[in-house]
């Protein structure tokens, strides 16, 4: 359920490249337990703002807390364990790799990650195989790909890899989840299967989600509340009809058109 | 695709012919322990074992990890010279020798014939030491760089390394070479039969070699490396901390790389800074691994068979009545031999003789494997 607490605090941060100022002193926060949408025209640095969050790119200045602790600079892996995960806009897949062992990659810490155990201690090794095994394939099922379990990533169509994308982040248990345009080239049967999926994950699993979208239909059914970013700045924020009644977002992005 | 999965079994018929016919053929057919083909063959697996652990170490650095090692050469001769100095006595003052090191009697106490094996095994470790702290040190500055700049630094420094060897005369004999390097267990046979004796030492280190690169890459951890291969910037984001992986890769590799290195040595007993030109000890190993198959250990093997196997069949064939144009060229020809077959395995068969398994995990694999033997299972339905 949504709290008041923030999640996720963006404070001041700036991210310049060359000449250009991706994102522009931008401040907002995210609440527990929201599935807080990220619109705003092309340009707007969203997709930036990702990239400093998750440590992909290092801010120019500012700071991010998550949970009130900062985060900002730390390396990406370092974000991934401290419980914040994404999905990439263009999917990412490791591709001549099977699903399972796309998926099988992500659990953290894992006994047969360092050199010596697979050498010296396989049993320990493949015990814990068969629980990672086990978790990839209940999420394969989840997002109804277990039947392509050994195939090569690089085999899906393009939604299929974005449903993989979404499945990557839920092997492990992760706080907050960042979706870069989950619905971006999948088809309308497929979205609203997505659309479902990311419900159950907020709602059952309680696990925050932070979601830049294009489309506004994908944004309204799922996003509350929404936030607007333009010219690297944060703009406005609110439920998704008051977003789209808002004049100073009608004027930076919506154009008019659902006026 | 019958026709693609004899491919490998051809050519390593084929090449297995070539070895055997030609040395056959020129000696005579005569079978003897001394002559002919059969220490031919000896000396030839021999050679095949030891570019073996090369490719393995290369296959861990670039065909898991993706790590684009260049300068093999620089490893190799690291972990030849370290071999080298580990094994043999000091050097002898009056003699034109000169080089550092020479603690072979150090770690020869006098029991169990100790100076027979134990300088070796030291001489060894050493060298893989040695040539993983190089590793190391390259790596630090550019393993955080894109992948051609660590493919450019490590080509310089093999170079570089040479010319050091080359300037630095007192360090291990220059350009005159470092000579009267031992082998294992020489004081207990005769020459001919040490030959064999050397054949069953690599055999048996290439052995272990395998059975420590298979294990440890094709676990979680291979896992990580593969896809360090396949996305950094996805593994990352899955957690891992991608320049320790990706330096445990390039490391381990060295290490290996190092060992052969001594073992090149021992087995050669003279080493010199032209040995560890770009062509041998670089090149050469790279065509291997493509030819056999990057991402695959037998492929790693598969390779150094068949190219060494083609390289000295060809030297051979300069013993026939041979047209004038085409012996004198000969030596040429080989390079360019060498080079048509990359071309071609790379236009035919990418993935080499040998592709790569499916899956990384051995135990994915077995689980898998068992699940297709199986009749497909009822859909299970899960309930959502």
């Amino acid at each position: 359920m949504p709290t008041k607490t923030p999640i996720l605090q963006v404070a001041a941060l700036s991210k310049s490249f060359g000449g250009v100022l991706a994102v522009n002193n931008c401040n907002l926060s995210i609440r527990e337990g929201t599935i807080t949408g990220l619109i705003g025209p092309n340009g707007a640095g969203k997709t930036t703002l990702f990239n400093l969050i998750t440590g992909a790119e290092k801010p120019t200045a500012g700071r991010i807390l998550f949970h009130g602790r900062r985060i900002d600079g730390l390396p990406p892996h370092r974000v991934f364990h401290e419980g914040i995960v994404r999905t990439f806009q263009i999917p990412r897949e490791l591709k001549t790799m099977t699903l399972l062992e796309n998926l099988m990659l992500v659990p953290a810490n894992q006994v047969g990650e360092r050199i010596w155990n697979p050498l010296l201690f396989s049993g320990r090794v493949s015990r814990q195989e068969r629980l990672h095994f086990d978790k990839a394939m209940e999420v394969l099922e989840f997002v109804e790909l277990s039947h392509l379990r050994d195939e090569f990533a690089s085999n899906l169509s393009g939604g299929q890899k974005k449903l993989l994308e979404l499945a990557r982040t839920l092997m492990c248990d992760p706080k907050l989840i960042l979706l870069d345009e989950p619905g971006a080239g999948v088809n309308r049967v497929l979205m609203q299967k997505l659309v479902g999926k990311i419900e159950v994950l907020c709602q059952e699993l309680g696990i925050t989600i932070f979601l830049i979208e294009h489309d506004m239909d994908l944004v309204t059914r799922l996003c509350n509340p929404v936030i607007v970013m333009s010219e690297g700045r944060y703009l406005a924020e609110g439920t998704p009809d008051e977003v789209k009644k808002d004049q100073r977002v009608l004027d930076a992005y919506l154009g008019g058109q659902y006026r | 695709m019958r026709t693609g999965r004899l491919i490998t079994p051809v050519t390593l018929l084929a090449v297995t012919l070539l070895i055997v016919i030609i040395p056959a053929e020129r000696s005579g057919w005569k079978l003897s322990l001394d002559t002919g083909v059969i220490p031919f063959l000896a000396a030839f697996l021999t050679t095949v074992g030891i570019y073996s652990i090369f490719t393995l170490a290369l296959n861990v650095q670039w065909g898991y990890t993706g790590v684009f090692n260049f300068g093999v050469a620089a490893f190799f001769m690291v972990g030849a010279y370290t071999g080298a100095i580990f094994s043999v006595g000091p050097a002898d003052p009056d003699s034109s020798l000169r080089y550092v090191g020479g603690f072979g009697d150090v770690f020869s106490p006098p029991f169990l014939d100790s100076e027979q094996w134990l300088p070796f095994i030291v001489a060894t470790l050493a060298a893989g030491i040695a040539s993983g702290l190089l590793a190391l040190l390259l790596a630090l500055p550019t393993l955080r760089l894109r992948e051609d700049y660590l493919a450019i630094t490590t080509l310089g420094v093999a170079e570089l390394l040479r010319r050091v060897v080359i300037q630095e005369d007192g360090l291990v004999n220059g350009s005159r070479s470092m000579i009267g390097i031992p082998s294992p267990l020489s004081g207990y046979f005769s020459a001919d039969t040490q030959r064999f004796v050397d054949l069953a030492i690599v055999v048996v280190l290439v052995a272990i070699v395998f059975l420590v690169v298979e294990r440890s890459i094709r676990s979680p951890w291979g896992r990580v490396l593969r896809g360090l291969k396949e996305d950094e910037v996805a593994v990352a984001a899955s957690g891992k901390n991608v320049f320790s992986f990706k330096m445990q890769g390039f490391v381990m590799g060295a290490v290996i790389m190092g060992m052969g290195g001594a073992i090149f040595a021992f087995n050669r007993g003279s080493i010199g800074p032209t040995t560890f030109e770009h062509f041998f000890a670089t090149f050469l190993i790279w065509a291997m691994l493509i030819v056999g198959g990057s991402g695959n250990n037998w492929g790693a093997i598969a390779g150094a068979y068949v190219v060494w196997g083609l390289w000295t069949t060809t030297l051979q064939l300069n013993g026939y009545d041979l047209p004038d144009i085409l012996r004198s060229r000969i030596f040429f020809m080989r390079d360019f031999l060498v080079g048509a077959l990359i071309v071609i395995v790379l236009l035919l068969r990418p993935q080499g003789l040998v592709p790569e398994e499916r899956r990384v995990s051995s135990w994915l694999d077995r689980q898998m494997r068992h699940q297709r033997k199986k009749p497909p299972e009822p859909a299970a339905a899960p309930e959502s």
